[in-house]
C-alpha cells in the first residue's frame, strides 16, 4: 500500500528535482549578456513598429541606439522629452527634436482639376504615374488612388473627391506617405501653426489656369504681403519657410485662388 | 547489417506512412506558424529534431530505469510532460546563448516545443510499441526529419502562395490550411507501404 503511493511520489519527485536543479546550473552557465540600456530604451520608444527609422521596428532601433549609436531623431515620433530620456541612458546629448507631421500640396479634387484619360483597374499611385504621368491633367497633382492610404498604419489618410486629406490628428509623423507617394506631394512638415501651400505645380501661370481652378499661378502676392518673409515664390510655386513662418494667414487670405491654407 | 535495415525501414516509416504532422496530424502549431519562410521553418524543423531525439533517449532511460522498475509505468505521461518541458528549456538556453540568430528567428516558437504533442506524440509511441534504445533513437530522428520535410515543403509553398493572386476572402490563413489539407491528402498515398 505505502509503495504505492511512495514511489510514484519520488520517482516524480526526482525526476523533477534533478531537472530544476540542471535548469539552474543551465542559467547560470549559459547566461546570454544582454546590455540592459537595450530594454529601457525599448520601452521609451513609442513601440509603434512603424519602420519609419530604417530599422526593423522600436526593439531593433533601440539596440542600433546602443551598439551603433544611431540618432536618436532618425525616430519620427520622438518628442523632446523622450530623447532627454533616451540621451541620460546613453549619457549623451540628445539633439533638437521637432516632432513633424505629414502634409498634402494638393488640393486638386475633381471638381476642380480636370482629367486627360481614364485609367481603368489600376489602384495603385506608383503605377498609374508610370502611365503617361497618370489621368490628371495636372502632372504634380495627387491622383487620389490611395498609395499613401494604404501604407498609413493610422488610417490617418482618406480620399475626399480623389484627393488624399491628410488627419493632423491622427498623424503620428512616420513619414512612410512622404516616401511613397510617386509625386512627392506629401511633406513632412513641423507641427505648429504653419501655412501649408495646396498645390505643387510648376507650371506657369496660364498653363495651371487651364487645369486646375485649385491651383498656383506664381502670382507672387503671397510674397509680397508676408510679414515675415516666409515665402517665396520658385518655379512658379509658393514655397513656405516653415522656420519663418508663424501661421499669421495673411498669405491665405491674400491667396486669389486659396491655394493656401492655415493649419492649427 | 539488420541495423542498417531497421534504420532505413524506420525512415520510410517516420518520413513518410506515419507523417508526424500531415498523416497524425501532431505539432499543427509550429507547423502553420514557423512555416511563413523557408529558412526559419528549416531551423525549427532542425530545432524539433534535436528536441525529439534527446526527448526520445531520455524518456527510453527513464521509461526503462525508472517507471519499470518501481513498477509506475501510468506516470508515463506526466513524466514525460516534465522532462520535455526541462529539456526544452535547456536547449532553449542554449540556443540563445551559441546561435542568436537562430534564437531571433525562432521567437516565441521555441517555447512552443514544450507543449508540442508532436515531441509527446514520439516518446510515448516509442514506449508503447516497446522500441529498443536503436529503434527509439532512429524512429524519433526520422519522424523529426518527417516534420522538418511537412513544413519545409509548406513553407515553400506558402512563400509562393505570399506573391500569387489569391481571392480576398482565402488570403493568408484559410489558404494555408486548404494547401495544408492538400499536402496531407497527397501523403495518405504512403499508407499502401508497409514493411
Amino acid at each position: 500500500m505505502l509503495e504505492q503511493i511512495l514511489y510514484p511520489a519520488l520517482s516524480i519527485g526526482a525526476i523533477g528535482l534533478f531537472f530544476g536543479a540542471v535548469l539552474a546550473f543551465a542559467s547560470i552557465i549559459f547566461k546570454v549578456e544582454k546590455d540592459e540600456r537595450i530594454d529601457k530604451i525599448a520601452e521609451i520608444l513609442p513601440g509603434a513598429n512603424c519602420g519609419g527609422c530604417g530599422f526593423a521596428g522600436c526593439s531593433a532601433f533601440a539596440q542600433a541606439i546602443v551598439e551603433d549609436g544611431a540618432p536618436v531623431t532618425s525616430c519620427n515620433l520622438m518628442t523632446a522629452e523622450k530623447a532627454q530620456q533616451i540621451a541620460d541612458i546613453m549619457g549623451v546629448e540628445a539633439g533638437e527634436v521637432v516632432k513633424k507631421f505629414a502634409a498634402i500640396h494638393c488640393n486638386g479634387s475633381c471638381d476642380k482639376c480636370s482629367e486627360k484619360c481614364e485609367i481603368f483597374g489600376i489602384d495603385d499611385c506608383i503605377t498609374a504615374a508610370s502611365l503617361g504621368t497618370g489621368p490628371k491633367s495636372c502632372e504634380y497633382g495627387c491622383m487620389g488612388l490611395g498609395s499613401c492610404v494604404k501604407v498609413c498604419s493610422e488610417d490617418a489618410i482618406t480620399i475626399e473627391n480623389s484627393v488624399a486629406v491628410i488627419d493632423k490628428e491622427k498623424c503620428i509623423g512616420c513619414g512612410k506617405c512622404a516616401n511613397i507617394c510617386p509625386k512627392n506631394l506629401i511633406e513632412m512638415v513641423p507641427q505648429k501653426r504653419t501655412a501649408i501651400v495646396k498645390c505643387a505645380s510648376k507650371d506657369k501661370g496660364v498653363v495651371v489656369k487651364a487645369y486646375c481652378d485649385a491651383g498656383c499661378i506664381g502670382c507672387k502676392i503671397c510674397e509680397k504681403k508676408c510679414p515675415k518673409e516666409g515665402i517665396k515664390v520658385i518655379d512658379n510655386l509658393a514655397v513656405i519657410d516653415y522656420e519663418k513662418c508663424v501661421g499669421c494667414g495673411i498669405c491665405a487670405k491674400e491667396c486669389p485662388k486659396n491655394v493656401i491654407e492655415i493649419i492649427k | 547489417m539488420s541495423y542498417l535495415k531497421e534504420f532505413f525501414s524506420l525512415a520510410v516509416l517516420g518520413v513518410l506512412i506515419e507523417n508526424f504532422v500531415l498523416v497524425k496530424f501532431y505539432g499543427i502549431c509550429p507547423f502553420l506558424g514557423v512555416s511563413k519562410k523557408t529558412d526559419t521553418a528549416l531551423g525549427m524543423g532542425m530545432a524539433v529534431t534535436f528536441v525529439m531525439v534527446l526527448a526520445s533517449l531520455l524518456t527510453w532511460l527513464v521509461q526503462r530505469y525508472i517507471l519499470i522498475p518501481l513498477n509506475v509505468e501510468y506516470l508515463q505521461t506526466i513524466s514525460f510532460i516534465l522532462l520535455i518541458a526541462a529539456l526544452v528549456q535547456f536547449v532553449e538556453m542554449v540556443v540563445a546563448k551559441l546561435v542568436p540568430s537562430l534564437y531571433s528567428a525562432l521567437g516565441i516558437y521555441l517555447p512552443l516545443i514544450t507543449t508540442n504533442c508532436a515531441v509527446l506524440g514520439v516518446t510515448l509511441i516509442n514506449v508503447q510499441r516497446e522500441y529498443t534504445l536503436f529503434q527509439t533513437l532512429s524512429f524519433s530522428f526520422w519522424s523529426a526529419m518527417g516534420f522538418t520535410l511537412a513544413i519545409f515543403l509548406f513553407a515553400g509553398v506558402r512563400e509562393r502562395l505570399e506573391t500569387s493572386n489569391i481571392p480576398k476572402y482565402l488570403k493568408g490563413f484559410p489558404i494555408a490550411l486548404i494547401t495544408a489539407g492538400l499536402i496531407a491528402m497527397a501523403f495518405l498515398g504512403f499508407q499502401g507501404l508497409s514493411f
